[in-house]
């Protein structure tokens, strides 16, 4: 049930009960488990495009996190395995929803909230509507480690975890780094004390603008330490630069997102997966942009380089993953006290 | 970058007759390069012997040659039109090896010419065994272990089993999987005739391993993108082109699938792949997560065709703009209007390929799958769950076997998914698949059992049963289902699942809400395609559906086309101004009519699938074009007309019905000796063959008999019919006395043993015939020549093989005539000339593939071949001479045709 009273029907094959959040929908045609443990869809409903889901079974090896992340789960069909693995993981989930027609409601009228489950049209249209916007405000789910850790061997990373994927310090660590990962919250001082070689700031989910204190503490960053972001840690930099964020219709979700790498004249195919871009009015900054909408995916800049897409895949194709290893590189070029 | 600007004229050389293995999907993609290059302003040269495709036809390149493909023509060609540059990746393997030839002997470094897309280094590292082995191991991408063979006595010892792939051929070839040393020395000897340079690999067999393919863009950037993954349903061992797919791919974790990606792209990057479409093959063992790179093709490929309808991606047209210097981010996505080429197609349905086979007509070979390529065609079906993609898939092969044979569950026979299903429904282990599509049959039946506990039709229909079934299941008829169901939608193939809005009207059907599709403007016409390639109904009908389509809308209608065969021009979402991707059965057409609501449907083009409904589809109330029933039953029921026949004062060979042995043993003593006997309405002159005794007459069942006409002359004649009158198109006369099937027979134009008064007598019985069957559109006449007396032996109401080649040979636009006799015109109003002229002598000649069954080079009533050239000359010799060559027939080296000549314009 959308709260602009189009109602779809669908079987409940997930946890009991009824789940609301913004509507969202992916097109990437694999990786579901991966999408579902994906901490950015805290307080979203995932809408799968493709219509067959969970078709070669659960792996938690494949969780990019310790739980399903995203409130509820509409498909089109799914798997005895998988759906009963959601709900194992207390997710209200449905099959057997029209979800080509769902994906054009979105599409056409931006992202709605909604709430599905087991219940009365009139009951889901009320949840809907009691559900707070996204925007504008702090999720009422915290995500992210509240203790750091660190994964790898080499110069130090410090990632700063508002709800990481865990692919990213996997990735970056492979790359022939030390990921000290620690709580989205530390603050600036507490970061440096860590004896960084360069900060990574991760994806997570919500309104980017909403995080004064994420943006301070990238502001205090930037210059004393090369600075890195992916997906919410682009926005907290292009924010922490003075750039506004804004909300996208349907935003990008999928895992067949061309970008334009400027620098490098090439295209990459990259998975996505965020609700807001950077509007950067200084364009000399911007070094990668959508070719599907012009939206910037990516700037770069003394001492700073961030990517809305996700470079770390998991769903979706690596052509961004050299990202990690010139993150990597500079980290082995770079000689700590220079910049602290 | 923007286009190149140095080259003004590009020579694109075609893939020839349709063989197996080499079909229409290179028709599909030689017509997308021509009109994309066209359009970019280049001149475009083509060479093509196949008179049967679209690309061969005025107006699709500057100058077109039906001539043969061999290396010695190209270079007259190139000789007189100068090309800048050589587009070698568009014309199968064909093309890519005269590519390989013509730089080997220096004839493109002699005059200059360029070759665009791929070099010769790389084309040799993707088609040389052994180096492309060395350059995948160089590249750190696991191969099956191998040993390159040049003799025998080279594959001696290698570990079993193993496969023998031969170098440089085509569909596998030659090619087997060798279980003992007695069949690997069989295999190679075989293998070693059959490649051109005397190569094969012995190659560690993979049996029972998953097979991957995925399709790859590739730019001078250095961009790759993948259009489309596609898994085989079927295990590696049975070739990719007889193995049912699925797109995208449905067993691979995104981990993975993600390796197979990068793999392919280094693939492509070792190799060498400058521009354009890259198609890259893997063995994937689950269990253990292994992967091994089994082959790739530097070109656009059967696959291509496939994963350009399924996901709506044109990589033909791609593959030709990449080819002159753009890349992929400067390139619109047509179906989106607004974001670039430059991306991965995301499907929210499922196209699931079914190959078509015709063990049938070769009953010495046995009917079982292998390395070699057997199917002569296939059917695409999207749905939006696997069963509905699947069941649509099983319905447009238009062959679906009476009883299945359950001792044969998991054997690779033709009709291995069927057996499939039968048992899934009784709940058998299914061996041999994986476990996914396994779990998708069982799906399948327990919906079955479902449909026939609740009788719950929308929610059967749903799931993707076919009307049909739920009929089966629910035992009432496909009319009462029709009427207890909703209509099913129309839904886009839009390449980014609903993403964005699709401008491109190329649609599938389910049982969803439909996508909005701006207004109609125009009232319009359905054209029903012909289904999958098979023999018999191959792309020439394909050809008659493209210009029908054409010739609608040039005539003021929106031309909408219904066809399930992904290999074709007709179901490229440019030929009409609706296409739907649907089997053409009566429930789908029925579906379309209902939807469209055009002024009539048009079933004289697609050969005898839609034809075979027309009954059924009056019935329904559906408006015909033409009124072709009193046509069909008039040609079609041979006491009606025999009865014409009579009344009319022509000839017809002696018959009889007999309902068993008995019977026709009286009726041929009857008739007298030889008799030709066959089923009734058989597609090729199936089971039919010629008696000359008593002794040979063994029947079971019921048979026509017929009057042999031995030693007579047979001719084919291509007619216009409006309704009173028929004019004559051309009167072609076979090389091949009677008895050997006209679509097996040589023919030429004019023919030589026609004289004057026969001819006016010719044009007589087909102007009666039209007037006494009320024919309206085309006709085709098969007449028999004994002495002076003429037999009337068959006559179609319906497009004919030949329309091309004639249309070709005379430079008549006559689909285009057609559509407007259907739409009521008469043939005064217009105003054909008294009689058409061939521009020069014409021959046509068929193509057997005897490479694959023995015994199908032997021409008999059966029809076997697989396709046809043409050539022209100054005298029917020449020209059948040439049309030899041309088929591969007559060596090079012996007599020279005659010189060359471009295709007229015939506009």
């Amino acid at each position: 049930m959308l709260e602009d009273g189009t109602a779809f029907a669908g079987a409940a094959v997930g946890a009991p009960g009824v789940a609301a959040g913004e509507a969202c929908f992916t097109t990437a045609m694999a990786g579901y488990e991966e999408a579902v443990t994906d901490p950015s869809y805290v307080e979203q409903v995932l809408c799968f495009a493709y219509p067959l889901v969970g078709n070669y079974g659960v792996d938690a090896a494949r969780m990019e996190s310790e739980r399903v992340q995203c409130e509820g789960v509409v498909m089109r069909t799914s798997r005895p395995a998988w759906a009963a693995w959601l709900r194992e993981q207390g997710v209200v989930a449905l099959k057997d929803v029209d979800t080509r027609a769902l994906v054009r409601r979105i599409r056409d009228r931006g992202v709605l909230r909604c709430a599905i489950g087991e219940a009365s049209v009139a009951e889901l249209h009320a949840r809907a509507l009691a559900e707070p916007p996204i925007d504008g405000r702090p999720l009422r789910r915290a995500v992210g480690t509240s203790e750091p850790y660190a994964l790898g061997e080499g110069p130090r990373v410090t990632l700063l975890d508002h709800g990481n994927k865990r692919s990213i310090p996997r990735r970056l660590a492979k790359a022939g780094v030390e990921v000290l990962v620690v709580p989205g919250g530390w603050d600036a001082e507490a970061i440096l004390e860590t004896r960084p070689r360069a900060v990574l700031v991760g994806n997570g989910p919500g309104d980017p603008s909403v995080l004064s204190g994420a943006v301070e503490t990238v502001r205090d960053l930037l210059g004393r330490v090369p600075l890195y972001g992916i997906c919410l840690g682009h926005q907290l930099l292009g924010l922490a630069l003075g750039h506004e964020t804004f909300k996208l219709p349907f935003g990008h979700r999928g895992a067949n997102h061309p970008v334009l790498d400027r620098d490098a004249g090439r295209v990459l195919v990259t998975s996505q997966n965020h609700g807001y871009a950077v509007a950067a009015d200084d364009d000399s900054l911007v070094s990668h942009v959508s070719l599907n909408d012009g939206t910037v995916e990516g700037l770069a800049g003394d001492g700073f380089a961030s990517v809305q897409f996700h470079p770390e895949a998991a769903p979706g194709p690596l052509d961004a993953l050299p990202f990690f290893d010139r993150l990597a590189q500079a980290c082995h070029a770079v000689p700590t006290f220079a910049r602290s | 970058m923007p286009r190149r600007t140095d080259l003004r004229s590009i020579l694109i050389v075609g893939s020839g007759p349709i063989r197996i293995g080499q079909a229409a999907e290179f028709d599909y993609s030689g017509a997308q390069a021509c009109r994309a290059l066209r359009r970019e302003g280049y001149r475009v040269v083509l060479v093509n012997s196949n008179p049967a495709t679209i690309m061969t036809d005025p107006g699709w390149a500057d100058a077109t040659y039906l001539e043969p493909l061999d290396a010695e023509t190209l270079a007259e060609v190139i000789a007189v039109e100068r090309p800048e540059a050589l587009l070698p990746t568009l014309g199968g393997q064909t093309a890519l090896n005269l590519a390989v030839e013509l730089v080997e002997t220096g004839v493109l470094d002699r005059y200059g010419v360029e070759l665009l897309a791929a070099d010769v280094a790389a084309i040799r590292r993707a088609e040389d065994r052994l180096a492309f082995r060395e350059t995948m191991l160089a590249a750190g991408l696991a191969v099956p272990e191998s040993r390159v063979v040049r003799t025998v006595e080279d594959a001696a010892g290698f570990p079993l089993p193993a496969i023998v792939r031969p170098a440089f051929t085509l569909g596998g070839t030659g090619g087997g999987v060798a279980e003992t040393a007695a069949a690997l020395r069989h295999h190679v000897e075989r293998g070693l005739a059959a490649s051109p340079v005397g190569q094969v690999l012995v190659e560690r067999f993979l049996g029972g391993w998953q097979e991957h393919e995925l399709e790859v863009m590739c730019d001078a950037a250095g961009n790759c993108v993948v259009v489309c993954s596609i898994e085989n349903l079927d295990p590696m061992g049975i070739h990719t082109g007889d193995s049912w797919t699925v797109a995208p791919q449905q067993t691979l974790p995104d981990g993975e699938y993600q390796r197979l990606r990068e793999a392919a792209f280094a693939c492509a990057r070792a190799v060498g792949v400058a521009t354009g479409g890259a198609n890259v093959q893997f063995a994937y063992e689950p269990a253990r997560g292994e992967l091994c790179l089994i082959e790739m093709n530097p070109r656009v490929s059967r696959s291509s065709a496939l994963a350009s309808k399924a996901t709506g991606f044109p990589i033909a047209k791609l593959a030709a703009l990449l080819a002159v210097g753009y890349t992929l981010d400067e390139l619109p996505n047509d179906i989106t209007g607004k974001t670039t080429a430059a991306f991965e197609p995301a499907l929210d349905y499922v196209a699931v390929k079914a190959p078509r086979f015709d063990f049938a007509k070769f009953p010495g070979t046995e009917p079982l799958l292998g390395s070699e390529m057997r199917a002569v065609g296939e059917a695409l079906g999207l749905g939006r769950t696997f069963p509905e993609a699947f069941l649509k898939a099983l319905q447009g092969r238009e062959d679906a076997p009476g009883a299945v044979d359950l001792s044969r569950l998991g054997e690779p026979v033709p009709e291995r998914w069927d057996v499939y299903l039968e048992a899934a429904r009784r709940e058998l282990d299914l061996p041999g698949i994986h476990p996914y599509f396994a779990e998708e049959l069982r799906s399948i039946a327990v919906a079955e059992r479902e449909l026939a506990e609740t009788g719950e039709v929308a929610r059967a229909k749903r799931f993707g049963f076919p009307d049909e079934t739920i009929a089966r299941v629910l035992g009432v008829d496909e009319a009462d289902v029709r009427r207890r169901r909703p209509l099913p939608g129309r839904l886009a193939v839009d390449s980014c699942a609903a993403e964005f809005e699709a401008e491109t009207p190329y649609f599938y059907l389910s049982y969803e809400a439909a996508d909005d599709f701006g207004p109609r403007e125009r009232e319009s016409v359905v054209v029903l395609g012909a289904g999958p390639n098979r023999i018999g109904q191959g792309i020439e009908f394909d050809y008659c559906c493209v210009h029908a389509a054409q010739a609608f809308r040039a005539l003021g209608y929106d031309a909408v086309l219904q066809n399930s065969n992904p290999e074709t021009v007709s179901t490229d979402y440019d030929t009409s101004d609706r296409l739907y991707l649907e089997p053409v059965t009566l429930e789908r057409v029925l579906d379309v009519t209902a939807l469209e609501r055009p002024v009539g449907v048009a079933v004289g083009f697609g050969g005898q699938t839609p034809l075979r409904l027309a009954r059924a589809l009056a019935e329904a109330g559906v408006p015909l074009l033409g009124d072709p029933l009193p046509a069909i039953d008039g040609a079609e029921d041979r006491a009606r007309f025999a009865t014409v026949l009579g009344e009319l004062g022509l000839r017809a060979p002696a018959w009889g019905d007999a309902a068993g042995g008995e019977e026709a043993l009286a009726l041929a003593e009857r008739i007298g000796y030889p008799v030709l006997v066959r089923p009734h309405h058989v597609l090729g002159g199936r089971g039919m063959r010629i008696v000359r005794g008593p002794d040979e007459l063994d029947l079971d069942g019921a048979a026509l008999v017929d009057e042999f006409v031995e030693g007579a002359l047979e001719l084919d004649v291509d007619c216009l019919c409006d309704g009173d009158d028929a004019w004559v198109a051309a009167i072609l006369e076979h090389v091949e006395p009677v008895g050997v099937h006209s679509g097996d027979s040589a023919c030429v134009l004019p023919a030589p043993s026609v004289t004057e008064a026969l001819e006016a007598e010719i044009r007589a019985a087909a102007s009666a015939l039209a007037g006494a069957l009320r024919i309206r559109g085309f006709l085709n006449l098969q007449l028999a020549l004994r002495g002076d007396e003429l037999f009337v032996l068959e006559a179609n109401p319906r497009a004919s093989r030949t329309v091309p080649f004639v249309a070709k040979a005379t430079g008549v636009p006559l689909v285009e005539h057609a559509c407007r006799l259907l739409l009521g015109a008469s043939l005064e109003e217009l105003a054909m000339p008294e009689r058409a002229l061939p521009s020069r002598a014409w021959a046509k000649e068929a193509v057997f593939p005897g490479e694959r069954f023995p015994e199908a080079a032997k021409r008999g009533p059966e029809m076997r071949s697989t396709g046809e050239v043409m050539a022209g000359g100054e005298t029917v010799g020449e020209a059948y001479a040439r049309a030899l060559r041309a088929a591969g027939r007559a060596r090079r080296g012996g007599r020279r045709g005659p010189p060359l000549q471009r295709a007229r314009a015939s506009r």
